[in-house]
């Protein structure tokens, strides 16, 4: 595949197409705010397959007659399974009650126990705060990793790569009202992984492009560098997106918000290394004498395999 | 091109035989079986107890095989209704002390058992089972250790003839003295900094009080030992429960994770692990004690009025070494107790210049009740709290000095003697502990799990190995051959290190798939490119790698930082993906790299001539 597209034409309209993403997303997440799973709020979960389809009415029913007011009744993945929530209880037996309570009223069925989870109100809190540590460390680590491998104006594009696919993606969240929990936070951090593996991709060829084109045009060179990139970029991104897919129609219940946030993750991170990374070196203002000094070309042909 | 040295070729057939050997193991499904142990850990399981299983089971025509491990009896069957059946048999008919668990056993073949080689371990997602996190309340140890330090220091006041007028417990933990003179405080001053060394120097407190606050070092101390302990007990509980391969880790600063796999009636483990009841004696308060030095309790049974206990403990339950349940000659429960030698001495010492005195036994059992408070913007929130429950077992009169053995009497029924023995066996948690998360998968959501985890992956593969065939031909060929070489590789490390594999694991797995693929998409764009520039075929090909190997290094090294950012922050679902995807990054840029070069070179290497490549 060889491309010869002029991407930085392109630019003002990414600009304003990427600002009107984040103040949505922004905007969302101030309004609509985050819909947090039980990992994050606390309470109890309990998750029961029926034999046949359950009725759901007449679940909530006995429970409201049982005593759990504000109990969340649903279908989950089928019509046999439900999800009962309780969010921010503070109790750990409750589970186990409703478990019982619903096995009493049900006798000539069999109620399978699929699972039961509490969160006591100190982890959910905890969990959220361990989340955000967790990535702003490896913003941090990136920032310093690519500015020690590259210049810090790299570390500087990255990021704001990342920030801007993190935002959008939990406003995706936010919009929509997917649940947020546990798994969709290690999702989120893998998305900075990949889109940072695209983002160091394409800053990896226009350093060396830097070097050894005769051009001291740096629009130029970003662009052919975008271009001699772009066919990896769309590659790679289908094949993790073939695997997305099948996680996400094949994985289960639990793994779907999972492969959910990546698949957003990834288009949009492949969207923003070419677009906004590219964008922030030519803002930076990244030039010839950036690159200048470091090691003499071709080093890298003795190294391996 | 340059010569791949024959090392090279080598090291790949080494490692690939390795990965192929190493994840051989969980090919092979286990068996449903029954482990059976004897309830003394100190008592490994013997042909004694195998034989019996296999006389109890022939009785009841049941065909299983029996083995005879290292710590346990294992019976293996083919079903898990059959396993059930052999665990109601062998729980109705063994007479000896034992403790029956479901277990999986591994089918591995002796051979690969020999070289090391196991399964991965499956997480309680995929085998279904209960997680337990608990938080120890630390602050109470801490106060129980000032409480019988101030007792000790009335004591020894007593001893030194200091007088005070008043020494309590603050509700901070720190110790409030009062002294009658400034002289009585000064030698009271004196006489704790040379005894005692964990308190804050300089003492504060002005004119005549004194008040004594643990320094930091201390009381990190108090909550380690206090987490220590309840590990000990917990893990004695979880014996008695009956479980195979439980875990019982500390987690964090104060809190311990309890992992039950195949447990499914999580009422009673929970009951049995959160119990924190345990025993005190007292000796009976005097006419002359004065009211701040006793309280009032309550019979356990109701039968009795009220009778009042001096404040100051004699021993606590902790220094109970043996506990049996058993009856006294009137057919009434009762537990005889066994001290261990400081609990002797101290019991020995209480009781001789007491005689004729009476003795309680106070049972102390911890609670946790919701009770609602107003935060800070008024609204109610409930909040947990623990509580202490104290009763009196029994109240009896020394008629000589006591030892280390003595019996209790008084209890309501032989179930509840058997659980005091038990508590007391499995020893007391040195501070009451809260159950702050739970998670119970029953074993059919585990089972869906793992298919869903399979068929997810296979279908992956497939889509990605079908596209990688159509869009680079004989190099696409490498390239599967290295993606499912690195699976393969990946399995056997996780193996190796019995890594505990997950459903979000076996995503990290997927996930690692798609992106693996991304070496060699780098290296083979690069030999395009090379090839469009009119280079010669090999040195394109040898271009191609050289130039990619940067870039996938970089490339690979930012996302393994994210990846232990997530293996060092992560709990739970988080960890488990963090694993496989750092493993995955590992083996797959040997297998991406090296793995496809040395296919590559055995496919074009040899031609002189080379036209052209099928890329």
């Amino acid at each position: 595949m060889t491309f010869n597209i002029d991407f930085l034409a392109w630019r003002k309209i990414a600009i304003i197409f990427s600002s009107i993403f984040l103040v949505v997303s922004i905007g969302s997440l101030f309004i609509k705010q985050l819909s947090w799973g039980l990992d994050f709020t606390g309470g109890t979960l309990v998750e029961l397959s029926y034999p046949e389809t359950a009725n759901i009415s007449e679940i909530r029913e006995i429970l409201l007659r049982g005593g759990f007011e504000g109990a969340q009744v649903a279908n989950f993945g089928s019509s046999k399974e439900v999800l009962i929530k309780l969010p921010g209880t503070v109790s750990d037996s409750l589970g186990s009650e409703i478990v019982s309570l619903l096995s009493a009223s049900n006798l000539n069925q069999e109620i399978d126990l699929r699972r039961i989870e509490y969160v006591g109100p100190q982890i959910g809190s905890e969990l959220r705060d361990d989340g955000g540590t967790a990535m702003l460390i490896a913003l941090a680590f990136m920032m310093l990793y690519i500015a020690f491998r590259f210049q810090s104006r790299f570390a500087g594009a990255a990021v704001i790569a990342l920030i801007h696919d993190v935002i959008i993606v939990v406003g995706i969240f936010s919009l929509i009202q997917i649940e947020f929990d546990l798994t969709v936070l290690a999702a989120l951090l893998a998305v900075i992984g990949y889109s940072l593996n695209d983002t160091i991709v394409v800053s990896d060829r226009i350093r060396e492009n830097i070097r050894s084109m005769d051009s001291d045009n740096t629009h130029e060179i970003i662009n052919t560098s975008l271009n001699q990139t772009l066919g990896r970029t769309l590659i790679t991104s289908l094949t993790t997106l073939l695997v997305l897919f099948s996680l996400y129609f094949l994985g289960g219940e639990l793994i779907k918000n999972f492969a959910l946030a990546l698949i957003f993750g990834v288009v949009i991170g492949t969207y923003s290394s070419i677009y906004i990374a590219a964008n922030a070196l030519i803002m930076m203002g990244l030039n010839k004498d950036h690159l200048r000094i470091e090691e003499p070309e071709n080093a890298d042909d003795n190294l391996l395999p | 091109m340059k010569r791949y040295g024959h090392w090279k070729y080598l090291l790949i057939l080494f490692v690939l035989g390795f990965g192929v050997v190493y994840s051989l193991p969980n090919l092979y499904a286990p068996d449903p079986a029954v482990q059976v142990s004897y309830t003394s850990s100190s008592q490994s399981a013997d042909t004694f107890l195998a034989d019996g299983v296999r006389d109890i089971l022939k009785d009841q025509d049941f065909s299983a095989l029996v083995e005879l491990n290292s710590d346990y009896v294992l019976v293996r069957t083919d079903t898990y209704q059959n396993q059930l059946k052999i665990k109601d048999i062998l729980t109705n008919n063994l007479v000896n002390d034992v403790v029956i668990a479901l277990n999986l056993a591994p089918t591995t073949p002796k051979w690969l058992m020999d070289i090391g080689a196991n399964p991965m371990k499956l997480g309680l997602d995929l085998r279904g089972g209960v997680h337990f996190l608990m938080q120890v309340d630390t602050e109470t140890a801490i106060r129980n250790r000032q409480d019988g330090t101030l007792q000790d220091l009335r004591i020894r006041f007593r001893e030194e003839k200091i007088r005070y007028s008043q020494a309590t417990v603050e509700s901070n933990a720190s110790i409030y003295l009062k002294f009658n003179s400034s002289e009585a405080k000064e030698k009271a001053e004196d006489f704790i900094k040379d005894n005692y060394t964990q308190f804050n120097i300089p003492f504060l407190g002005s004119d005549n009080d004194l008040i004594l606050s643990l320094s930091e070092t201390e009381i990190e101390q108090i909550e380690s030992d206090a987490i220590d302990q309840n590990l000990t007990t917990l893990r004695n509980r979880v014996n008695e429960l009956g479980v195979s391969e439980p875990i019982v880790q500390r987690q964090g600063k104060k809190r311990i994770v309890v992992q039950l796999p195949g447990i499914q009636d999580t009422a009673e483990a929970k009951n049995i692990l959160g119990k924190t009841a345990t025993l005190e004696f007292h000796l009976e308060a005097q006419m002359d004690t004065p009211r701040s030095r006793k309280t009032s309790y309550p019979y356990r049974n109701g039968i009795g009025a009220p009778a009042f206990l001096q404040d100051s403990i004699i021993l606590g339950g902790d220094q109970v070494a043996t506990a049996q349940a058993s009856f006294d000659e009137n057919g009434l429960p009762q537990v005889n107790i066994t001290l261990d030698g400081e609990g002797g001495s101290k019991m020995h010492r209480a009781t001789r210049g007491n005689i004729g005195k009476r003795l309680g036994v106070l049972f102390v059992e911890q609670k946790t009740r919701t009770i609602y408070q107003r935060d800070d913007e008024g609204k109610q929130v409930p909040v947990q709290e623990t509580y202490e429950v104290k009763e009196i077992i029994s109240l009896a009169t020394i008629r000589a000095a006591l030892g280390t053995t003595f019996r209790i009497t008084g209890l309501d029924s032989p179930s509840e003697s058997s659980e005091l023995a038990l508590l007391l066996r499995a020893g007391a948690l040195a501070a009451p502990m809260t159950f702050v998360e739970e998670r119970t998968v029953g074993p059919s959501l585990g089972a869906d799990n793992i298919q869903a985890g399979v068929f997810s992956m296979q279908l992956g593969l497939f889509l990605v190995l079908g596209f990688i065939l159509f869009y680079y031909r004989i190099f696409g060929v490498a390239a599967s051959l290295a993606l499912t070489f690195n699976i393969v590789l990946l399995v056997a490390v996780m193996s190796i290190l019995s890594a505990t594999l997950t459903l979000p694991g076996i995503a990290g797995i997927v996930l690692t798939v798609g992106m693996a693929v991304d070496a060699n998409v780098l290296i083979f764009s690069r030999i395009r490119e090379e090839l469009n520039r009119g280079r010669e075929p090999l040195e394109a090909i040898d271009a191609g790698y050289n130039r990619a190997f940067l870039t996938i290094w970089d490339a690979n090294v930012t996302t393994l930082i994210v990846a232990v950012i997530l293996l060092s922050y992560g709990t739970g679902p988080v960890k488990g993906f963090a694993i496989t995807l750092s493993i995955g990054i590992i083996t797959s840029m040997f297998t991406a790299i090296m793995g496809t070069r040395a296919f590559v070179n055995i496919i074009y290497g040899s031609k002189k001539n080379l036209e052209r490549i099928s890329i």
